[in-house]
């Protein structure tokens, strides 16, 4: 089933967010204490992101051992890229039809 | 990711005439590819039916925002979830509303037109009330406007 776009291009409109992002894309299961590392933020604040995160299916969590840690997914961001190409390229067919009809 | 699409194209043709294909509804139906109910106005609902081959099933369903002559034309829309005759949904209601805003300029040749579609990671809303409100002209179209106005006088 196809997740809801909207909610995901929300989740992906927050500087904090991209962030963790960038950081967890590289493939490998952090924790938040991990994530918490090097930011100003709290602990806390780090969690209610990544549960945005997780609510959309960017991230999940995975327990190791006694330890909480959260993954990426890359399917929704590359679902939501492959649904803006689409509508992107509808316009390009709409625009060059516009072209035409106002040059003939 | 962007949440925005961008195109801009170069029209060998004056803005007259491209404003008129861009707002007469029969001109934009031709080329849009939509069979439209009637004339487009800032704040009603603009119904229709695509005409594109394969895509007749699909419910064309806009709210025309603003309508400044030879300069601006937009709307909103929801897009459906799948264009597929076979998962296709006429109810939109749970989609995000994008604007679709098309801006004219003159150029030496003809006109410049810039396309943008914005918005992709608004929650759905009410449509109608949203046209309430951005034809109420909101404070960040006053300061638009304020700002070209400074422009053009400075």
């Amino acid at each position: 089933m196809r997740r809801p776009r909207a909610p995901i291009f929300a989740a992906l409109g927050d500087e904090v967010r991209l962030s963790l992002i960038a950081k967890l894309c590289a493939g490998q299961p952090y924790s938040i204490s991990q994530l918490t590392e090097g930011s100003r933020l709290t602990r806390q604040a780090i969690t209610k992101h990544l549960r945005v995160l997780e609510s959309v299916g960017i991230v999940h969590s995975v327990h190791k051992g006694r330890e909480n840690l959260f993954e990426f997914d890359p399917k929704p961001i590359e679902e939501t890229r492959k649904y803006l190409d689409f509508v992107s390229e509808q316009w390009d067919q709409a625009l060059s039809r516009l072209k035409s009809f106002v040059e003939d | 990711m962007t949440d925005r699409i961008e195109k801009r194209i170069e029209l060998e043709a004056p803005v007259s005439r491209v404003w008129r294909a861009l707002t007469d509804y029969r001109e934009f139906g031709e080329w849009f590819r939509v069979k439209l109910e009637g004339p487009f106005a800032p704040g009603q609902i603009s119904r229709g039916y695509i005409t594109h081959p394969g895509y007749e099933h699909v419910k064309w369903e806009v709210v025309v925002q603003k309508m400044e002559p030879e300069r601006l034309f937009s709307f909103t829309w929801s897009h459906p979830k799948s264009l597929a005759k076979e998962d296709y949904s006429p109810d939109y209601s749970k989609e995000p509303t994008t604007l679709v805003e098309f801006s004219l300029e003159k150029t030496a040749t003809g006109t410049l037109l810039v396309l943008t579609e914005s918005g992709f990671d608004k929650l759905p809303s009410d449509r109608r009330l949203e046209a309430f409100r951005r034809n109420d002209g909101g404070w960040t179209q006053q300061m638009k406007n304020i700002e070209a106005h400074v422009a053009k006088t400075s």
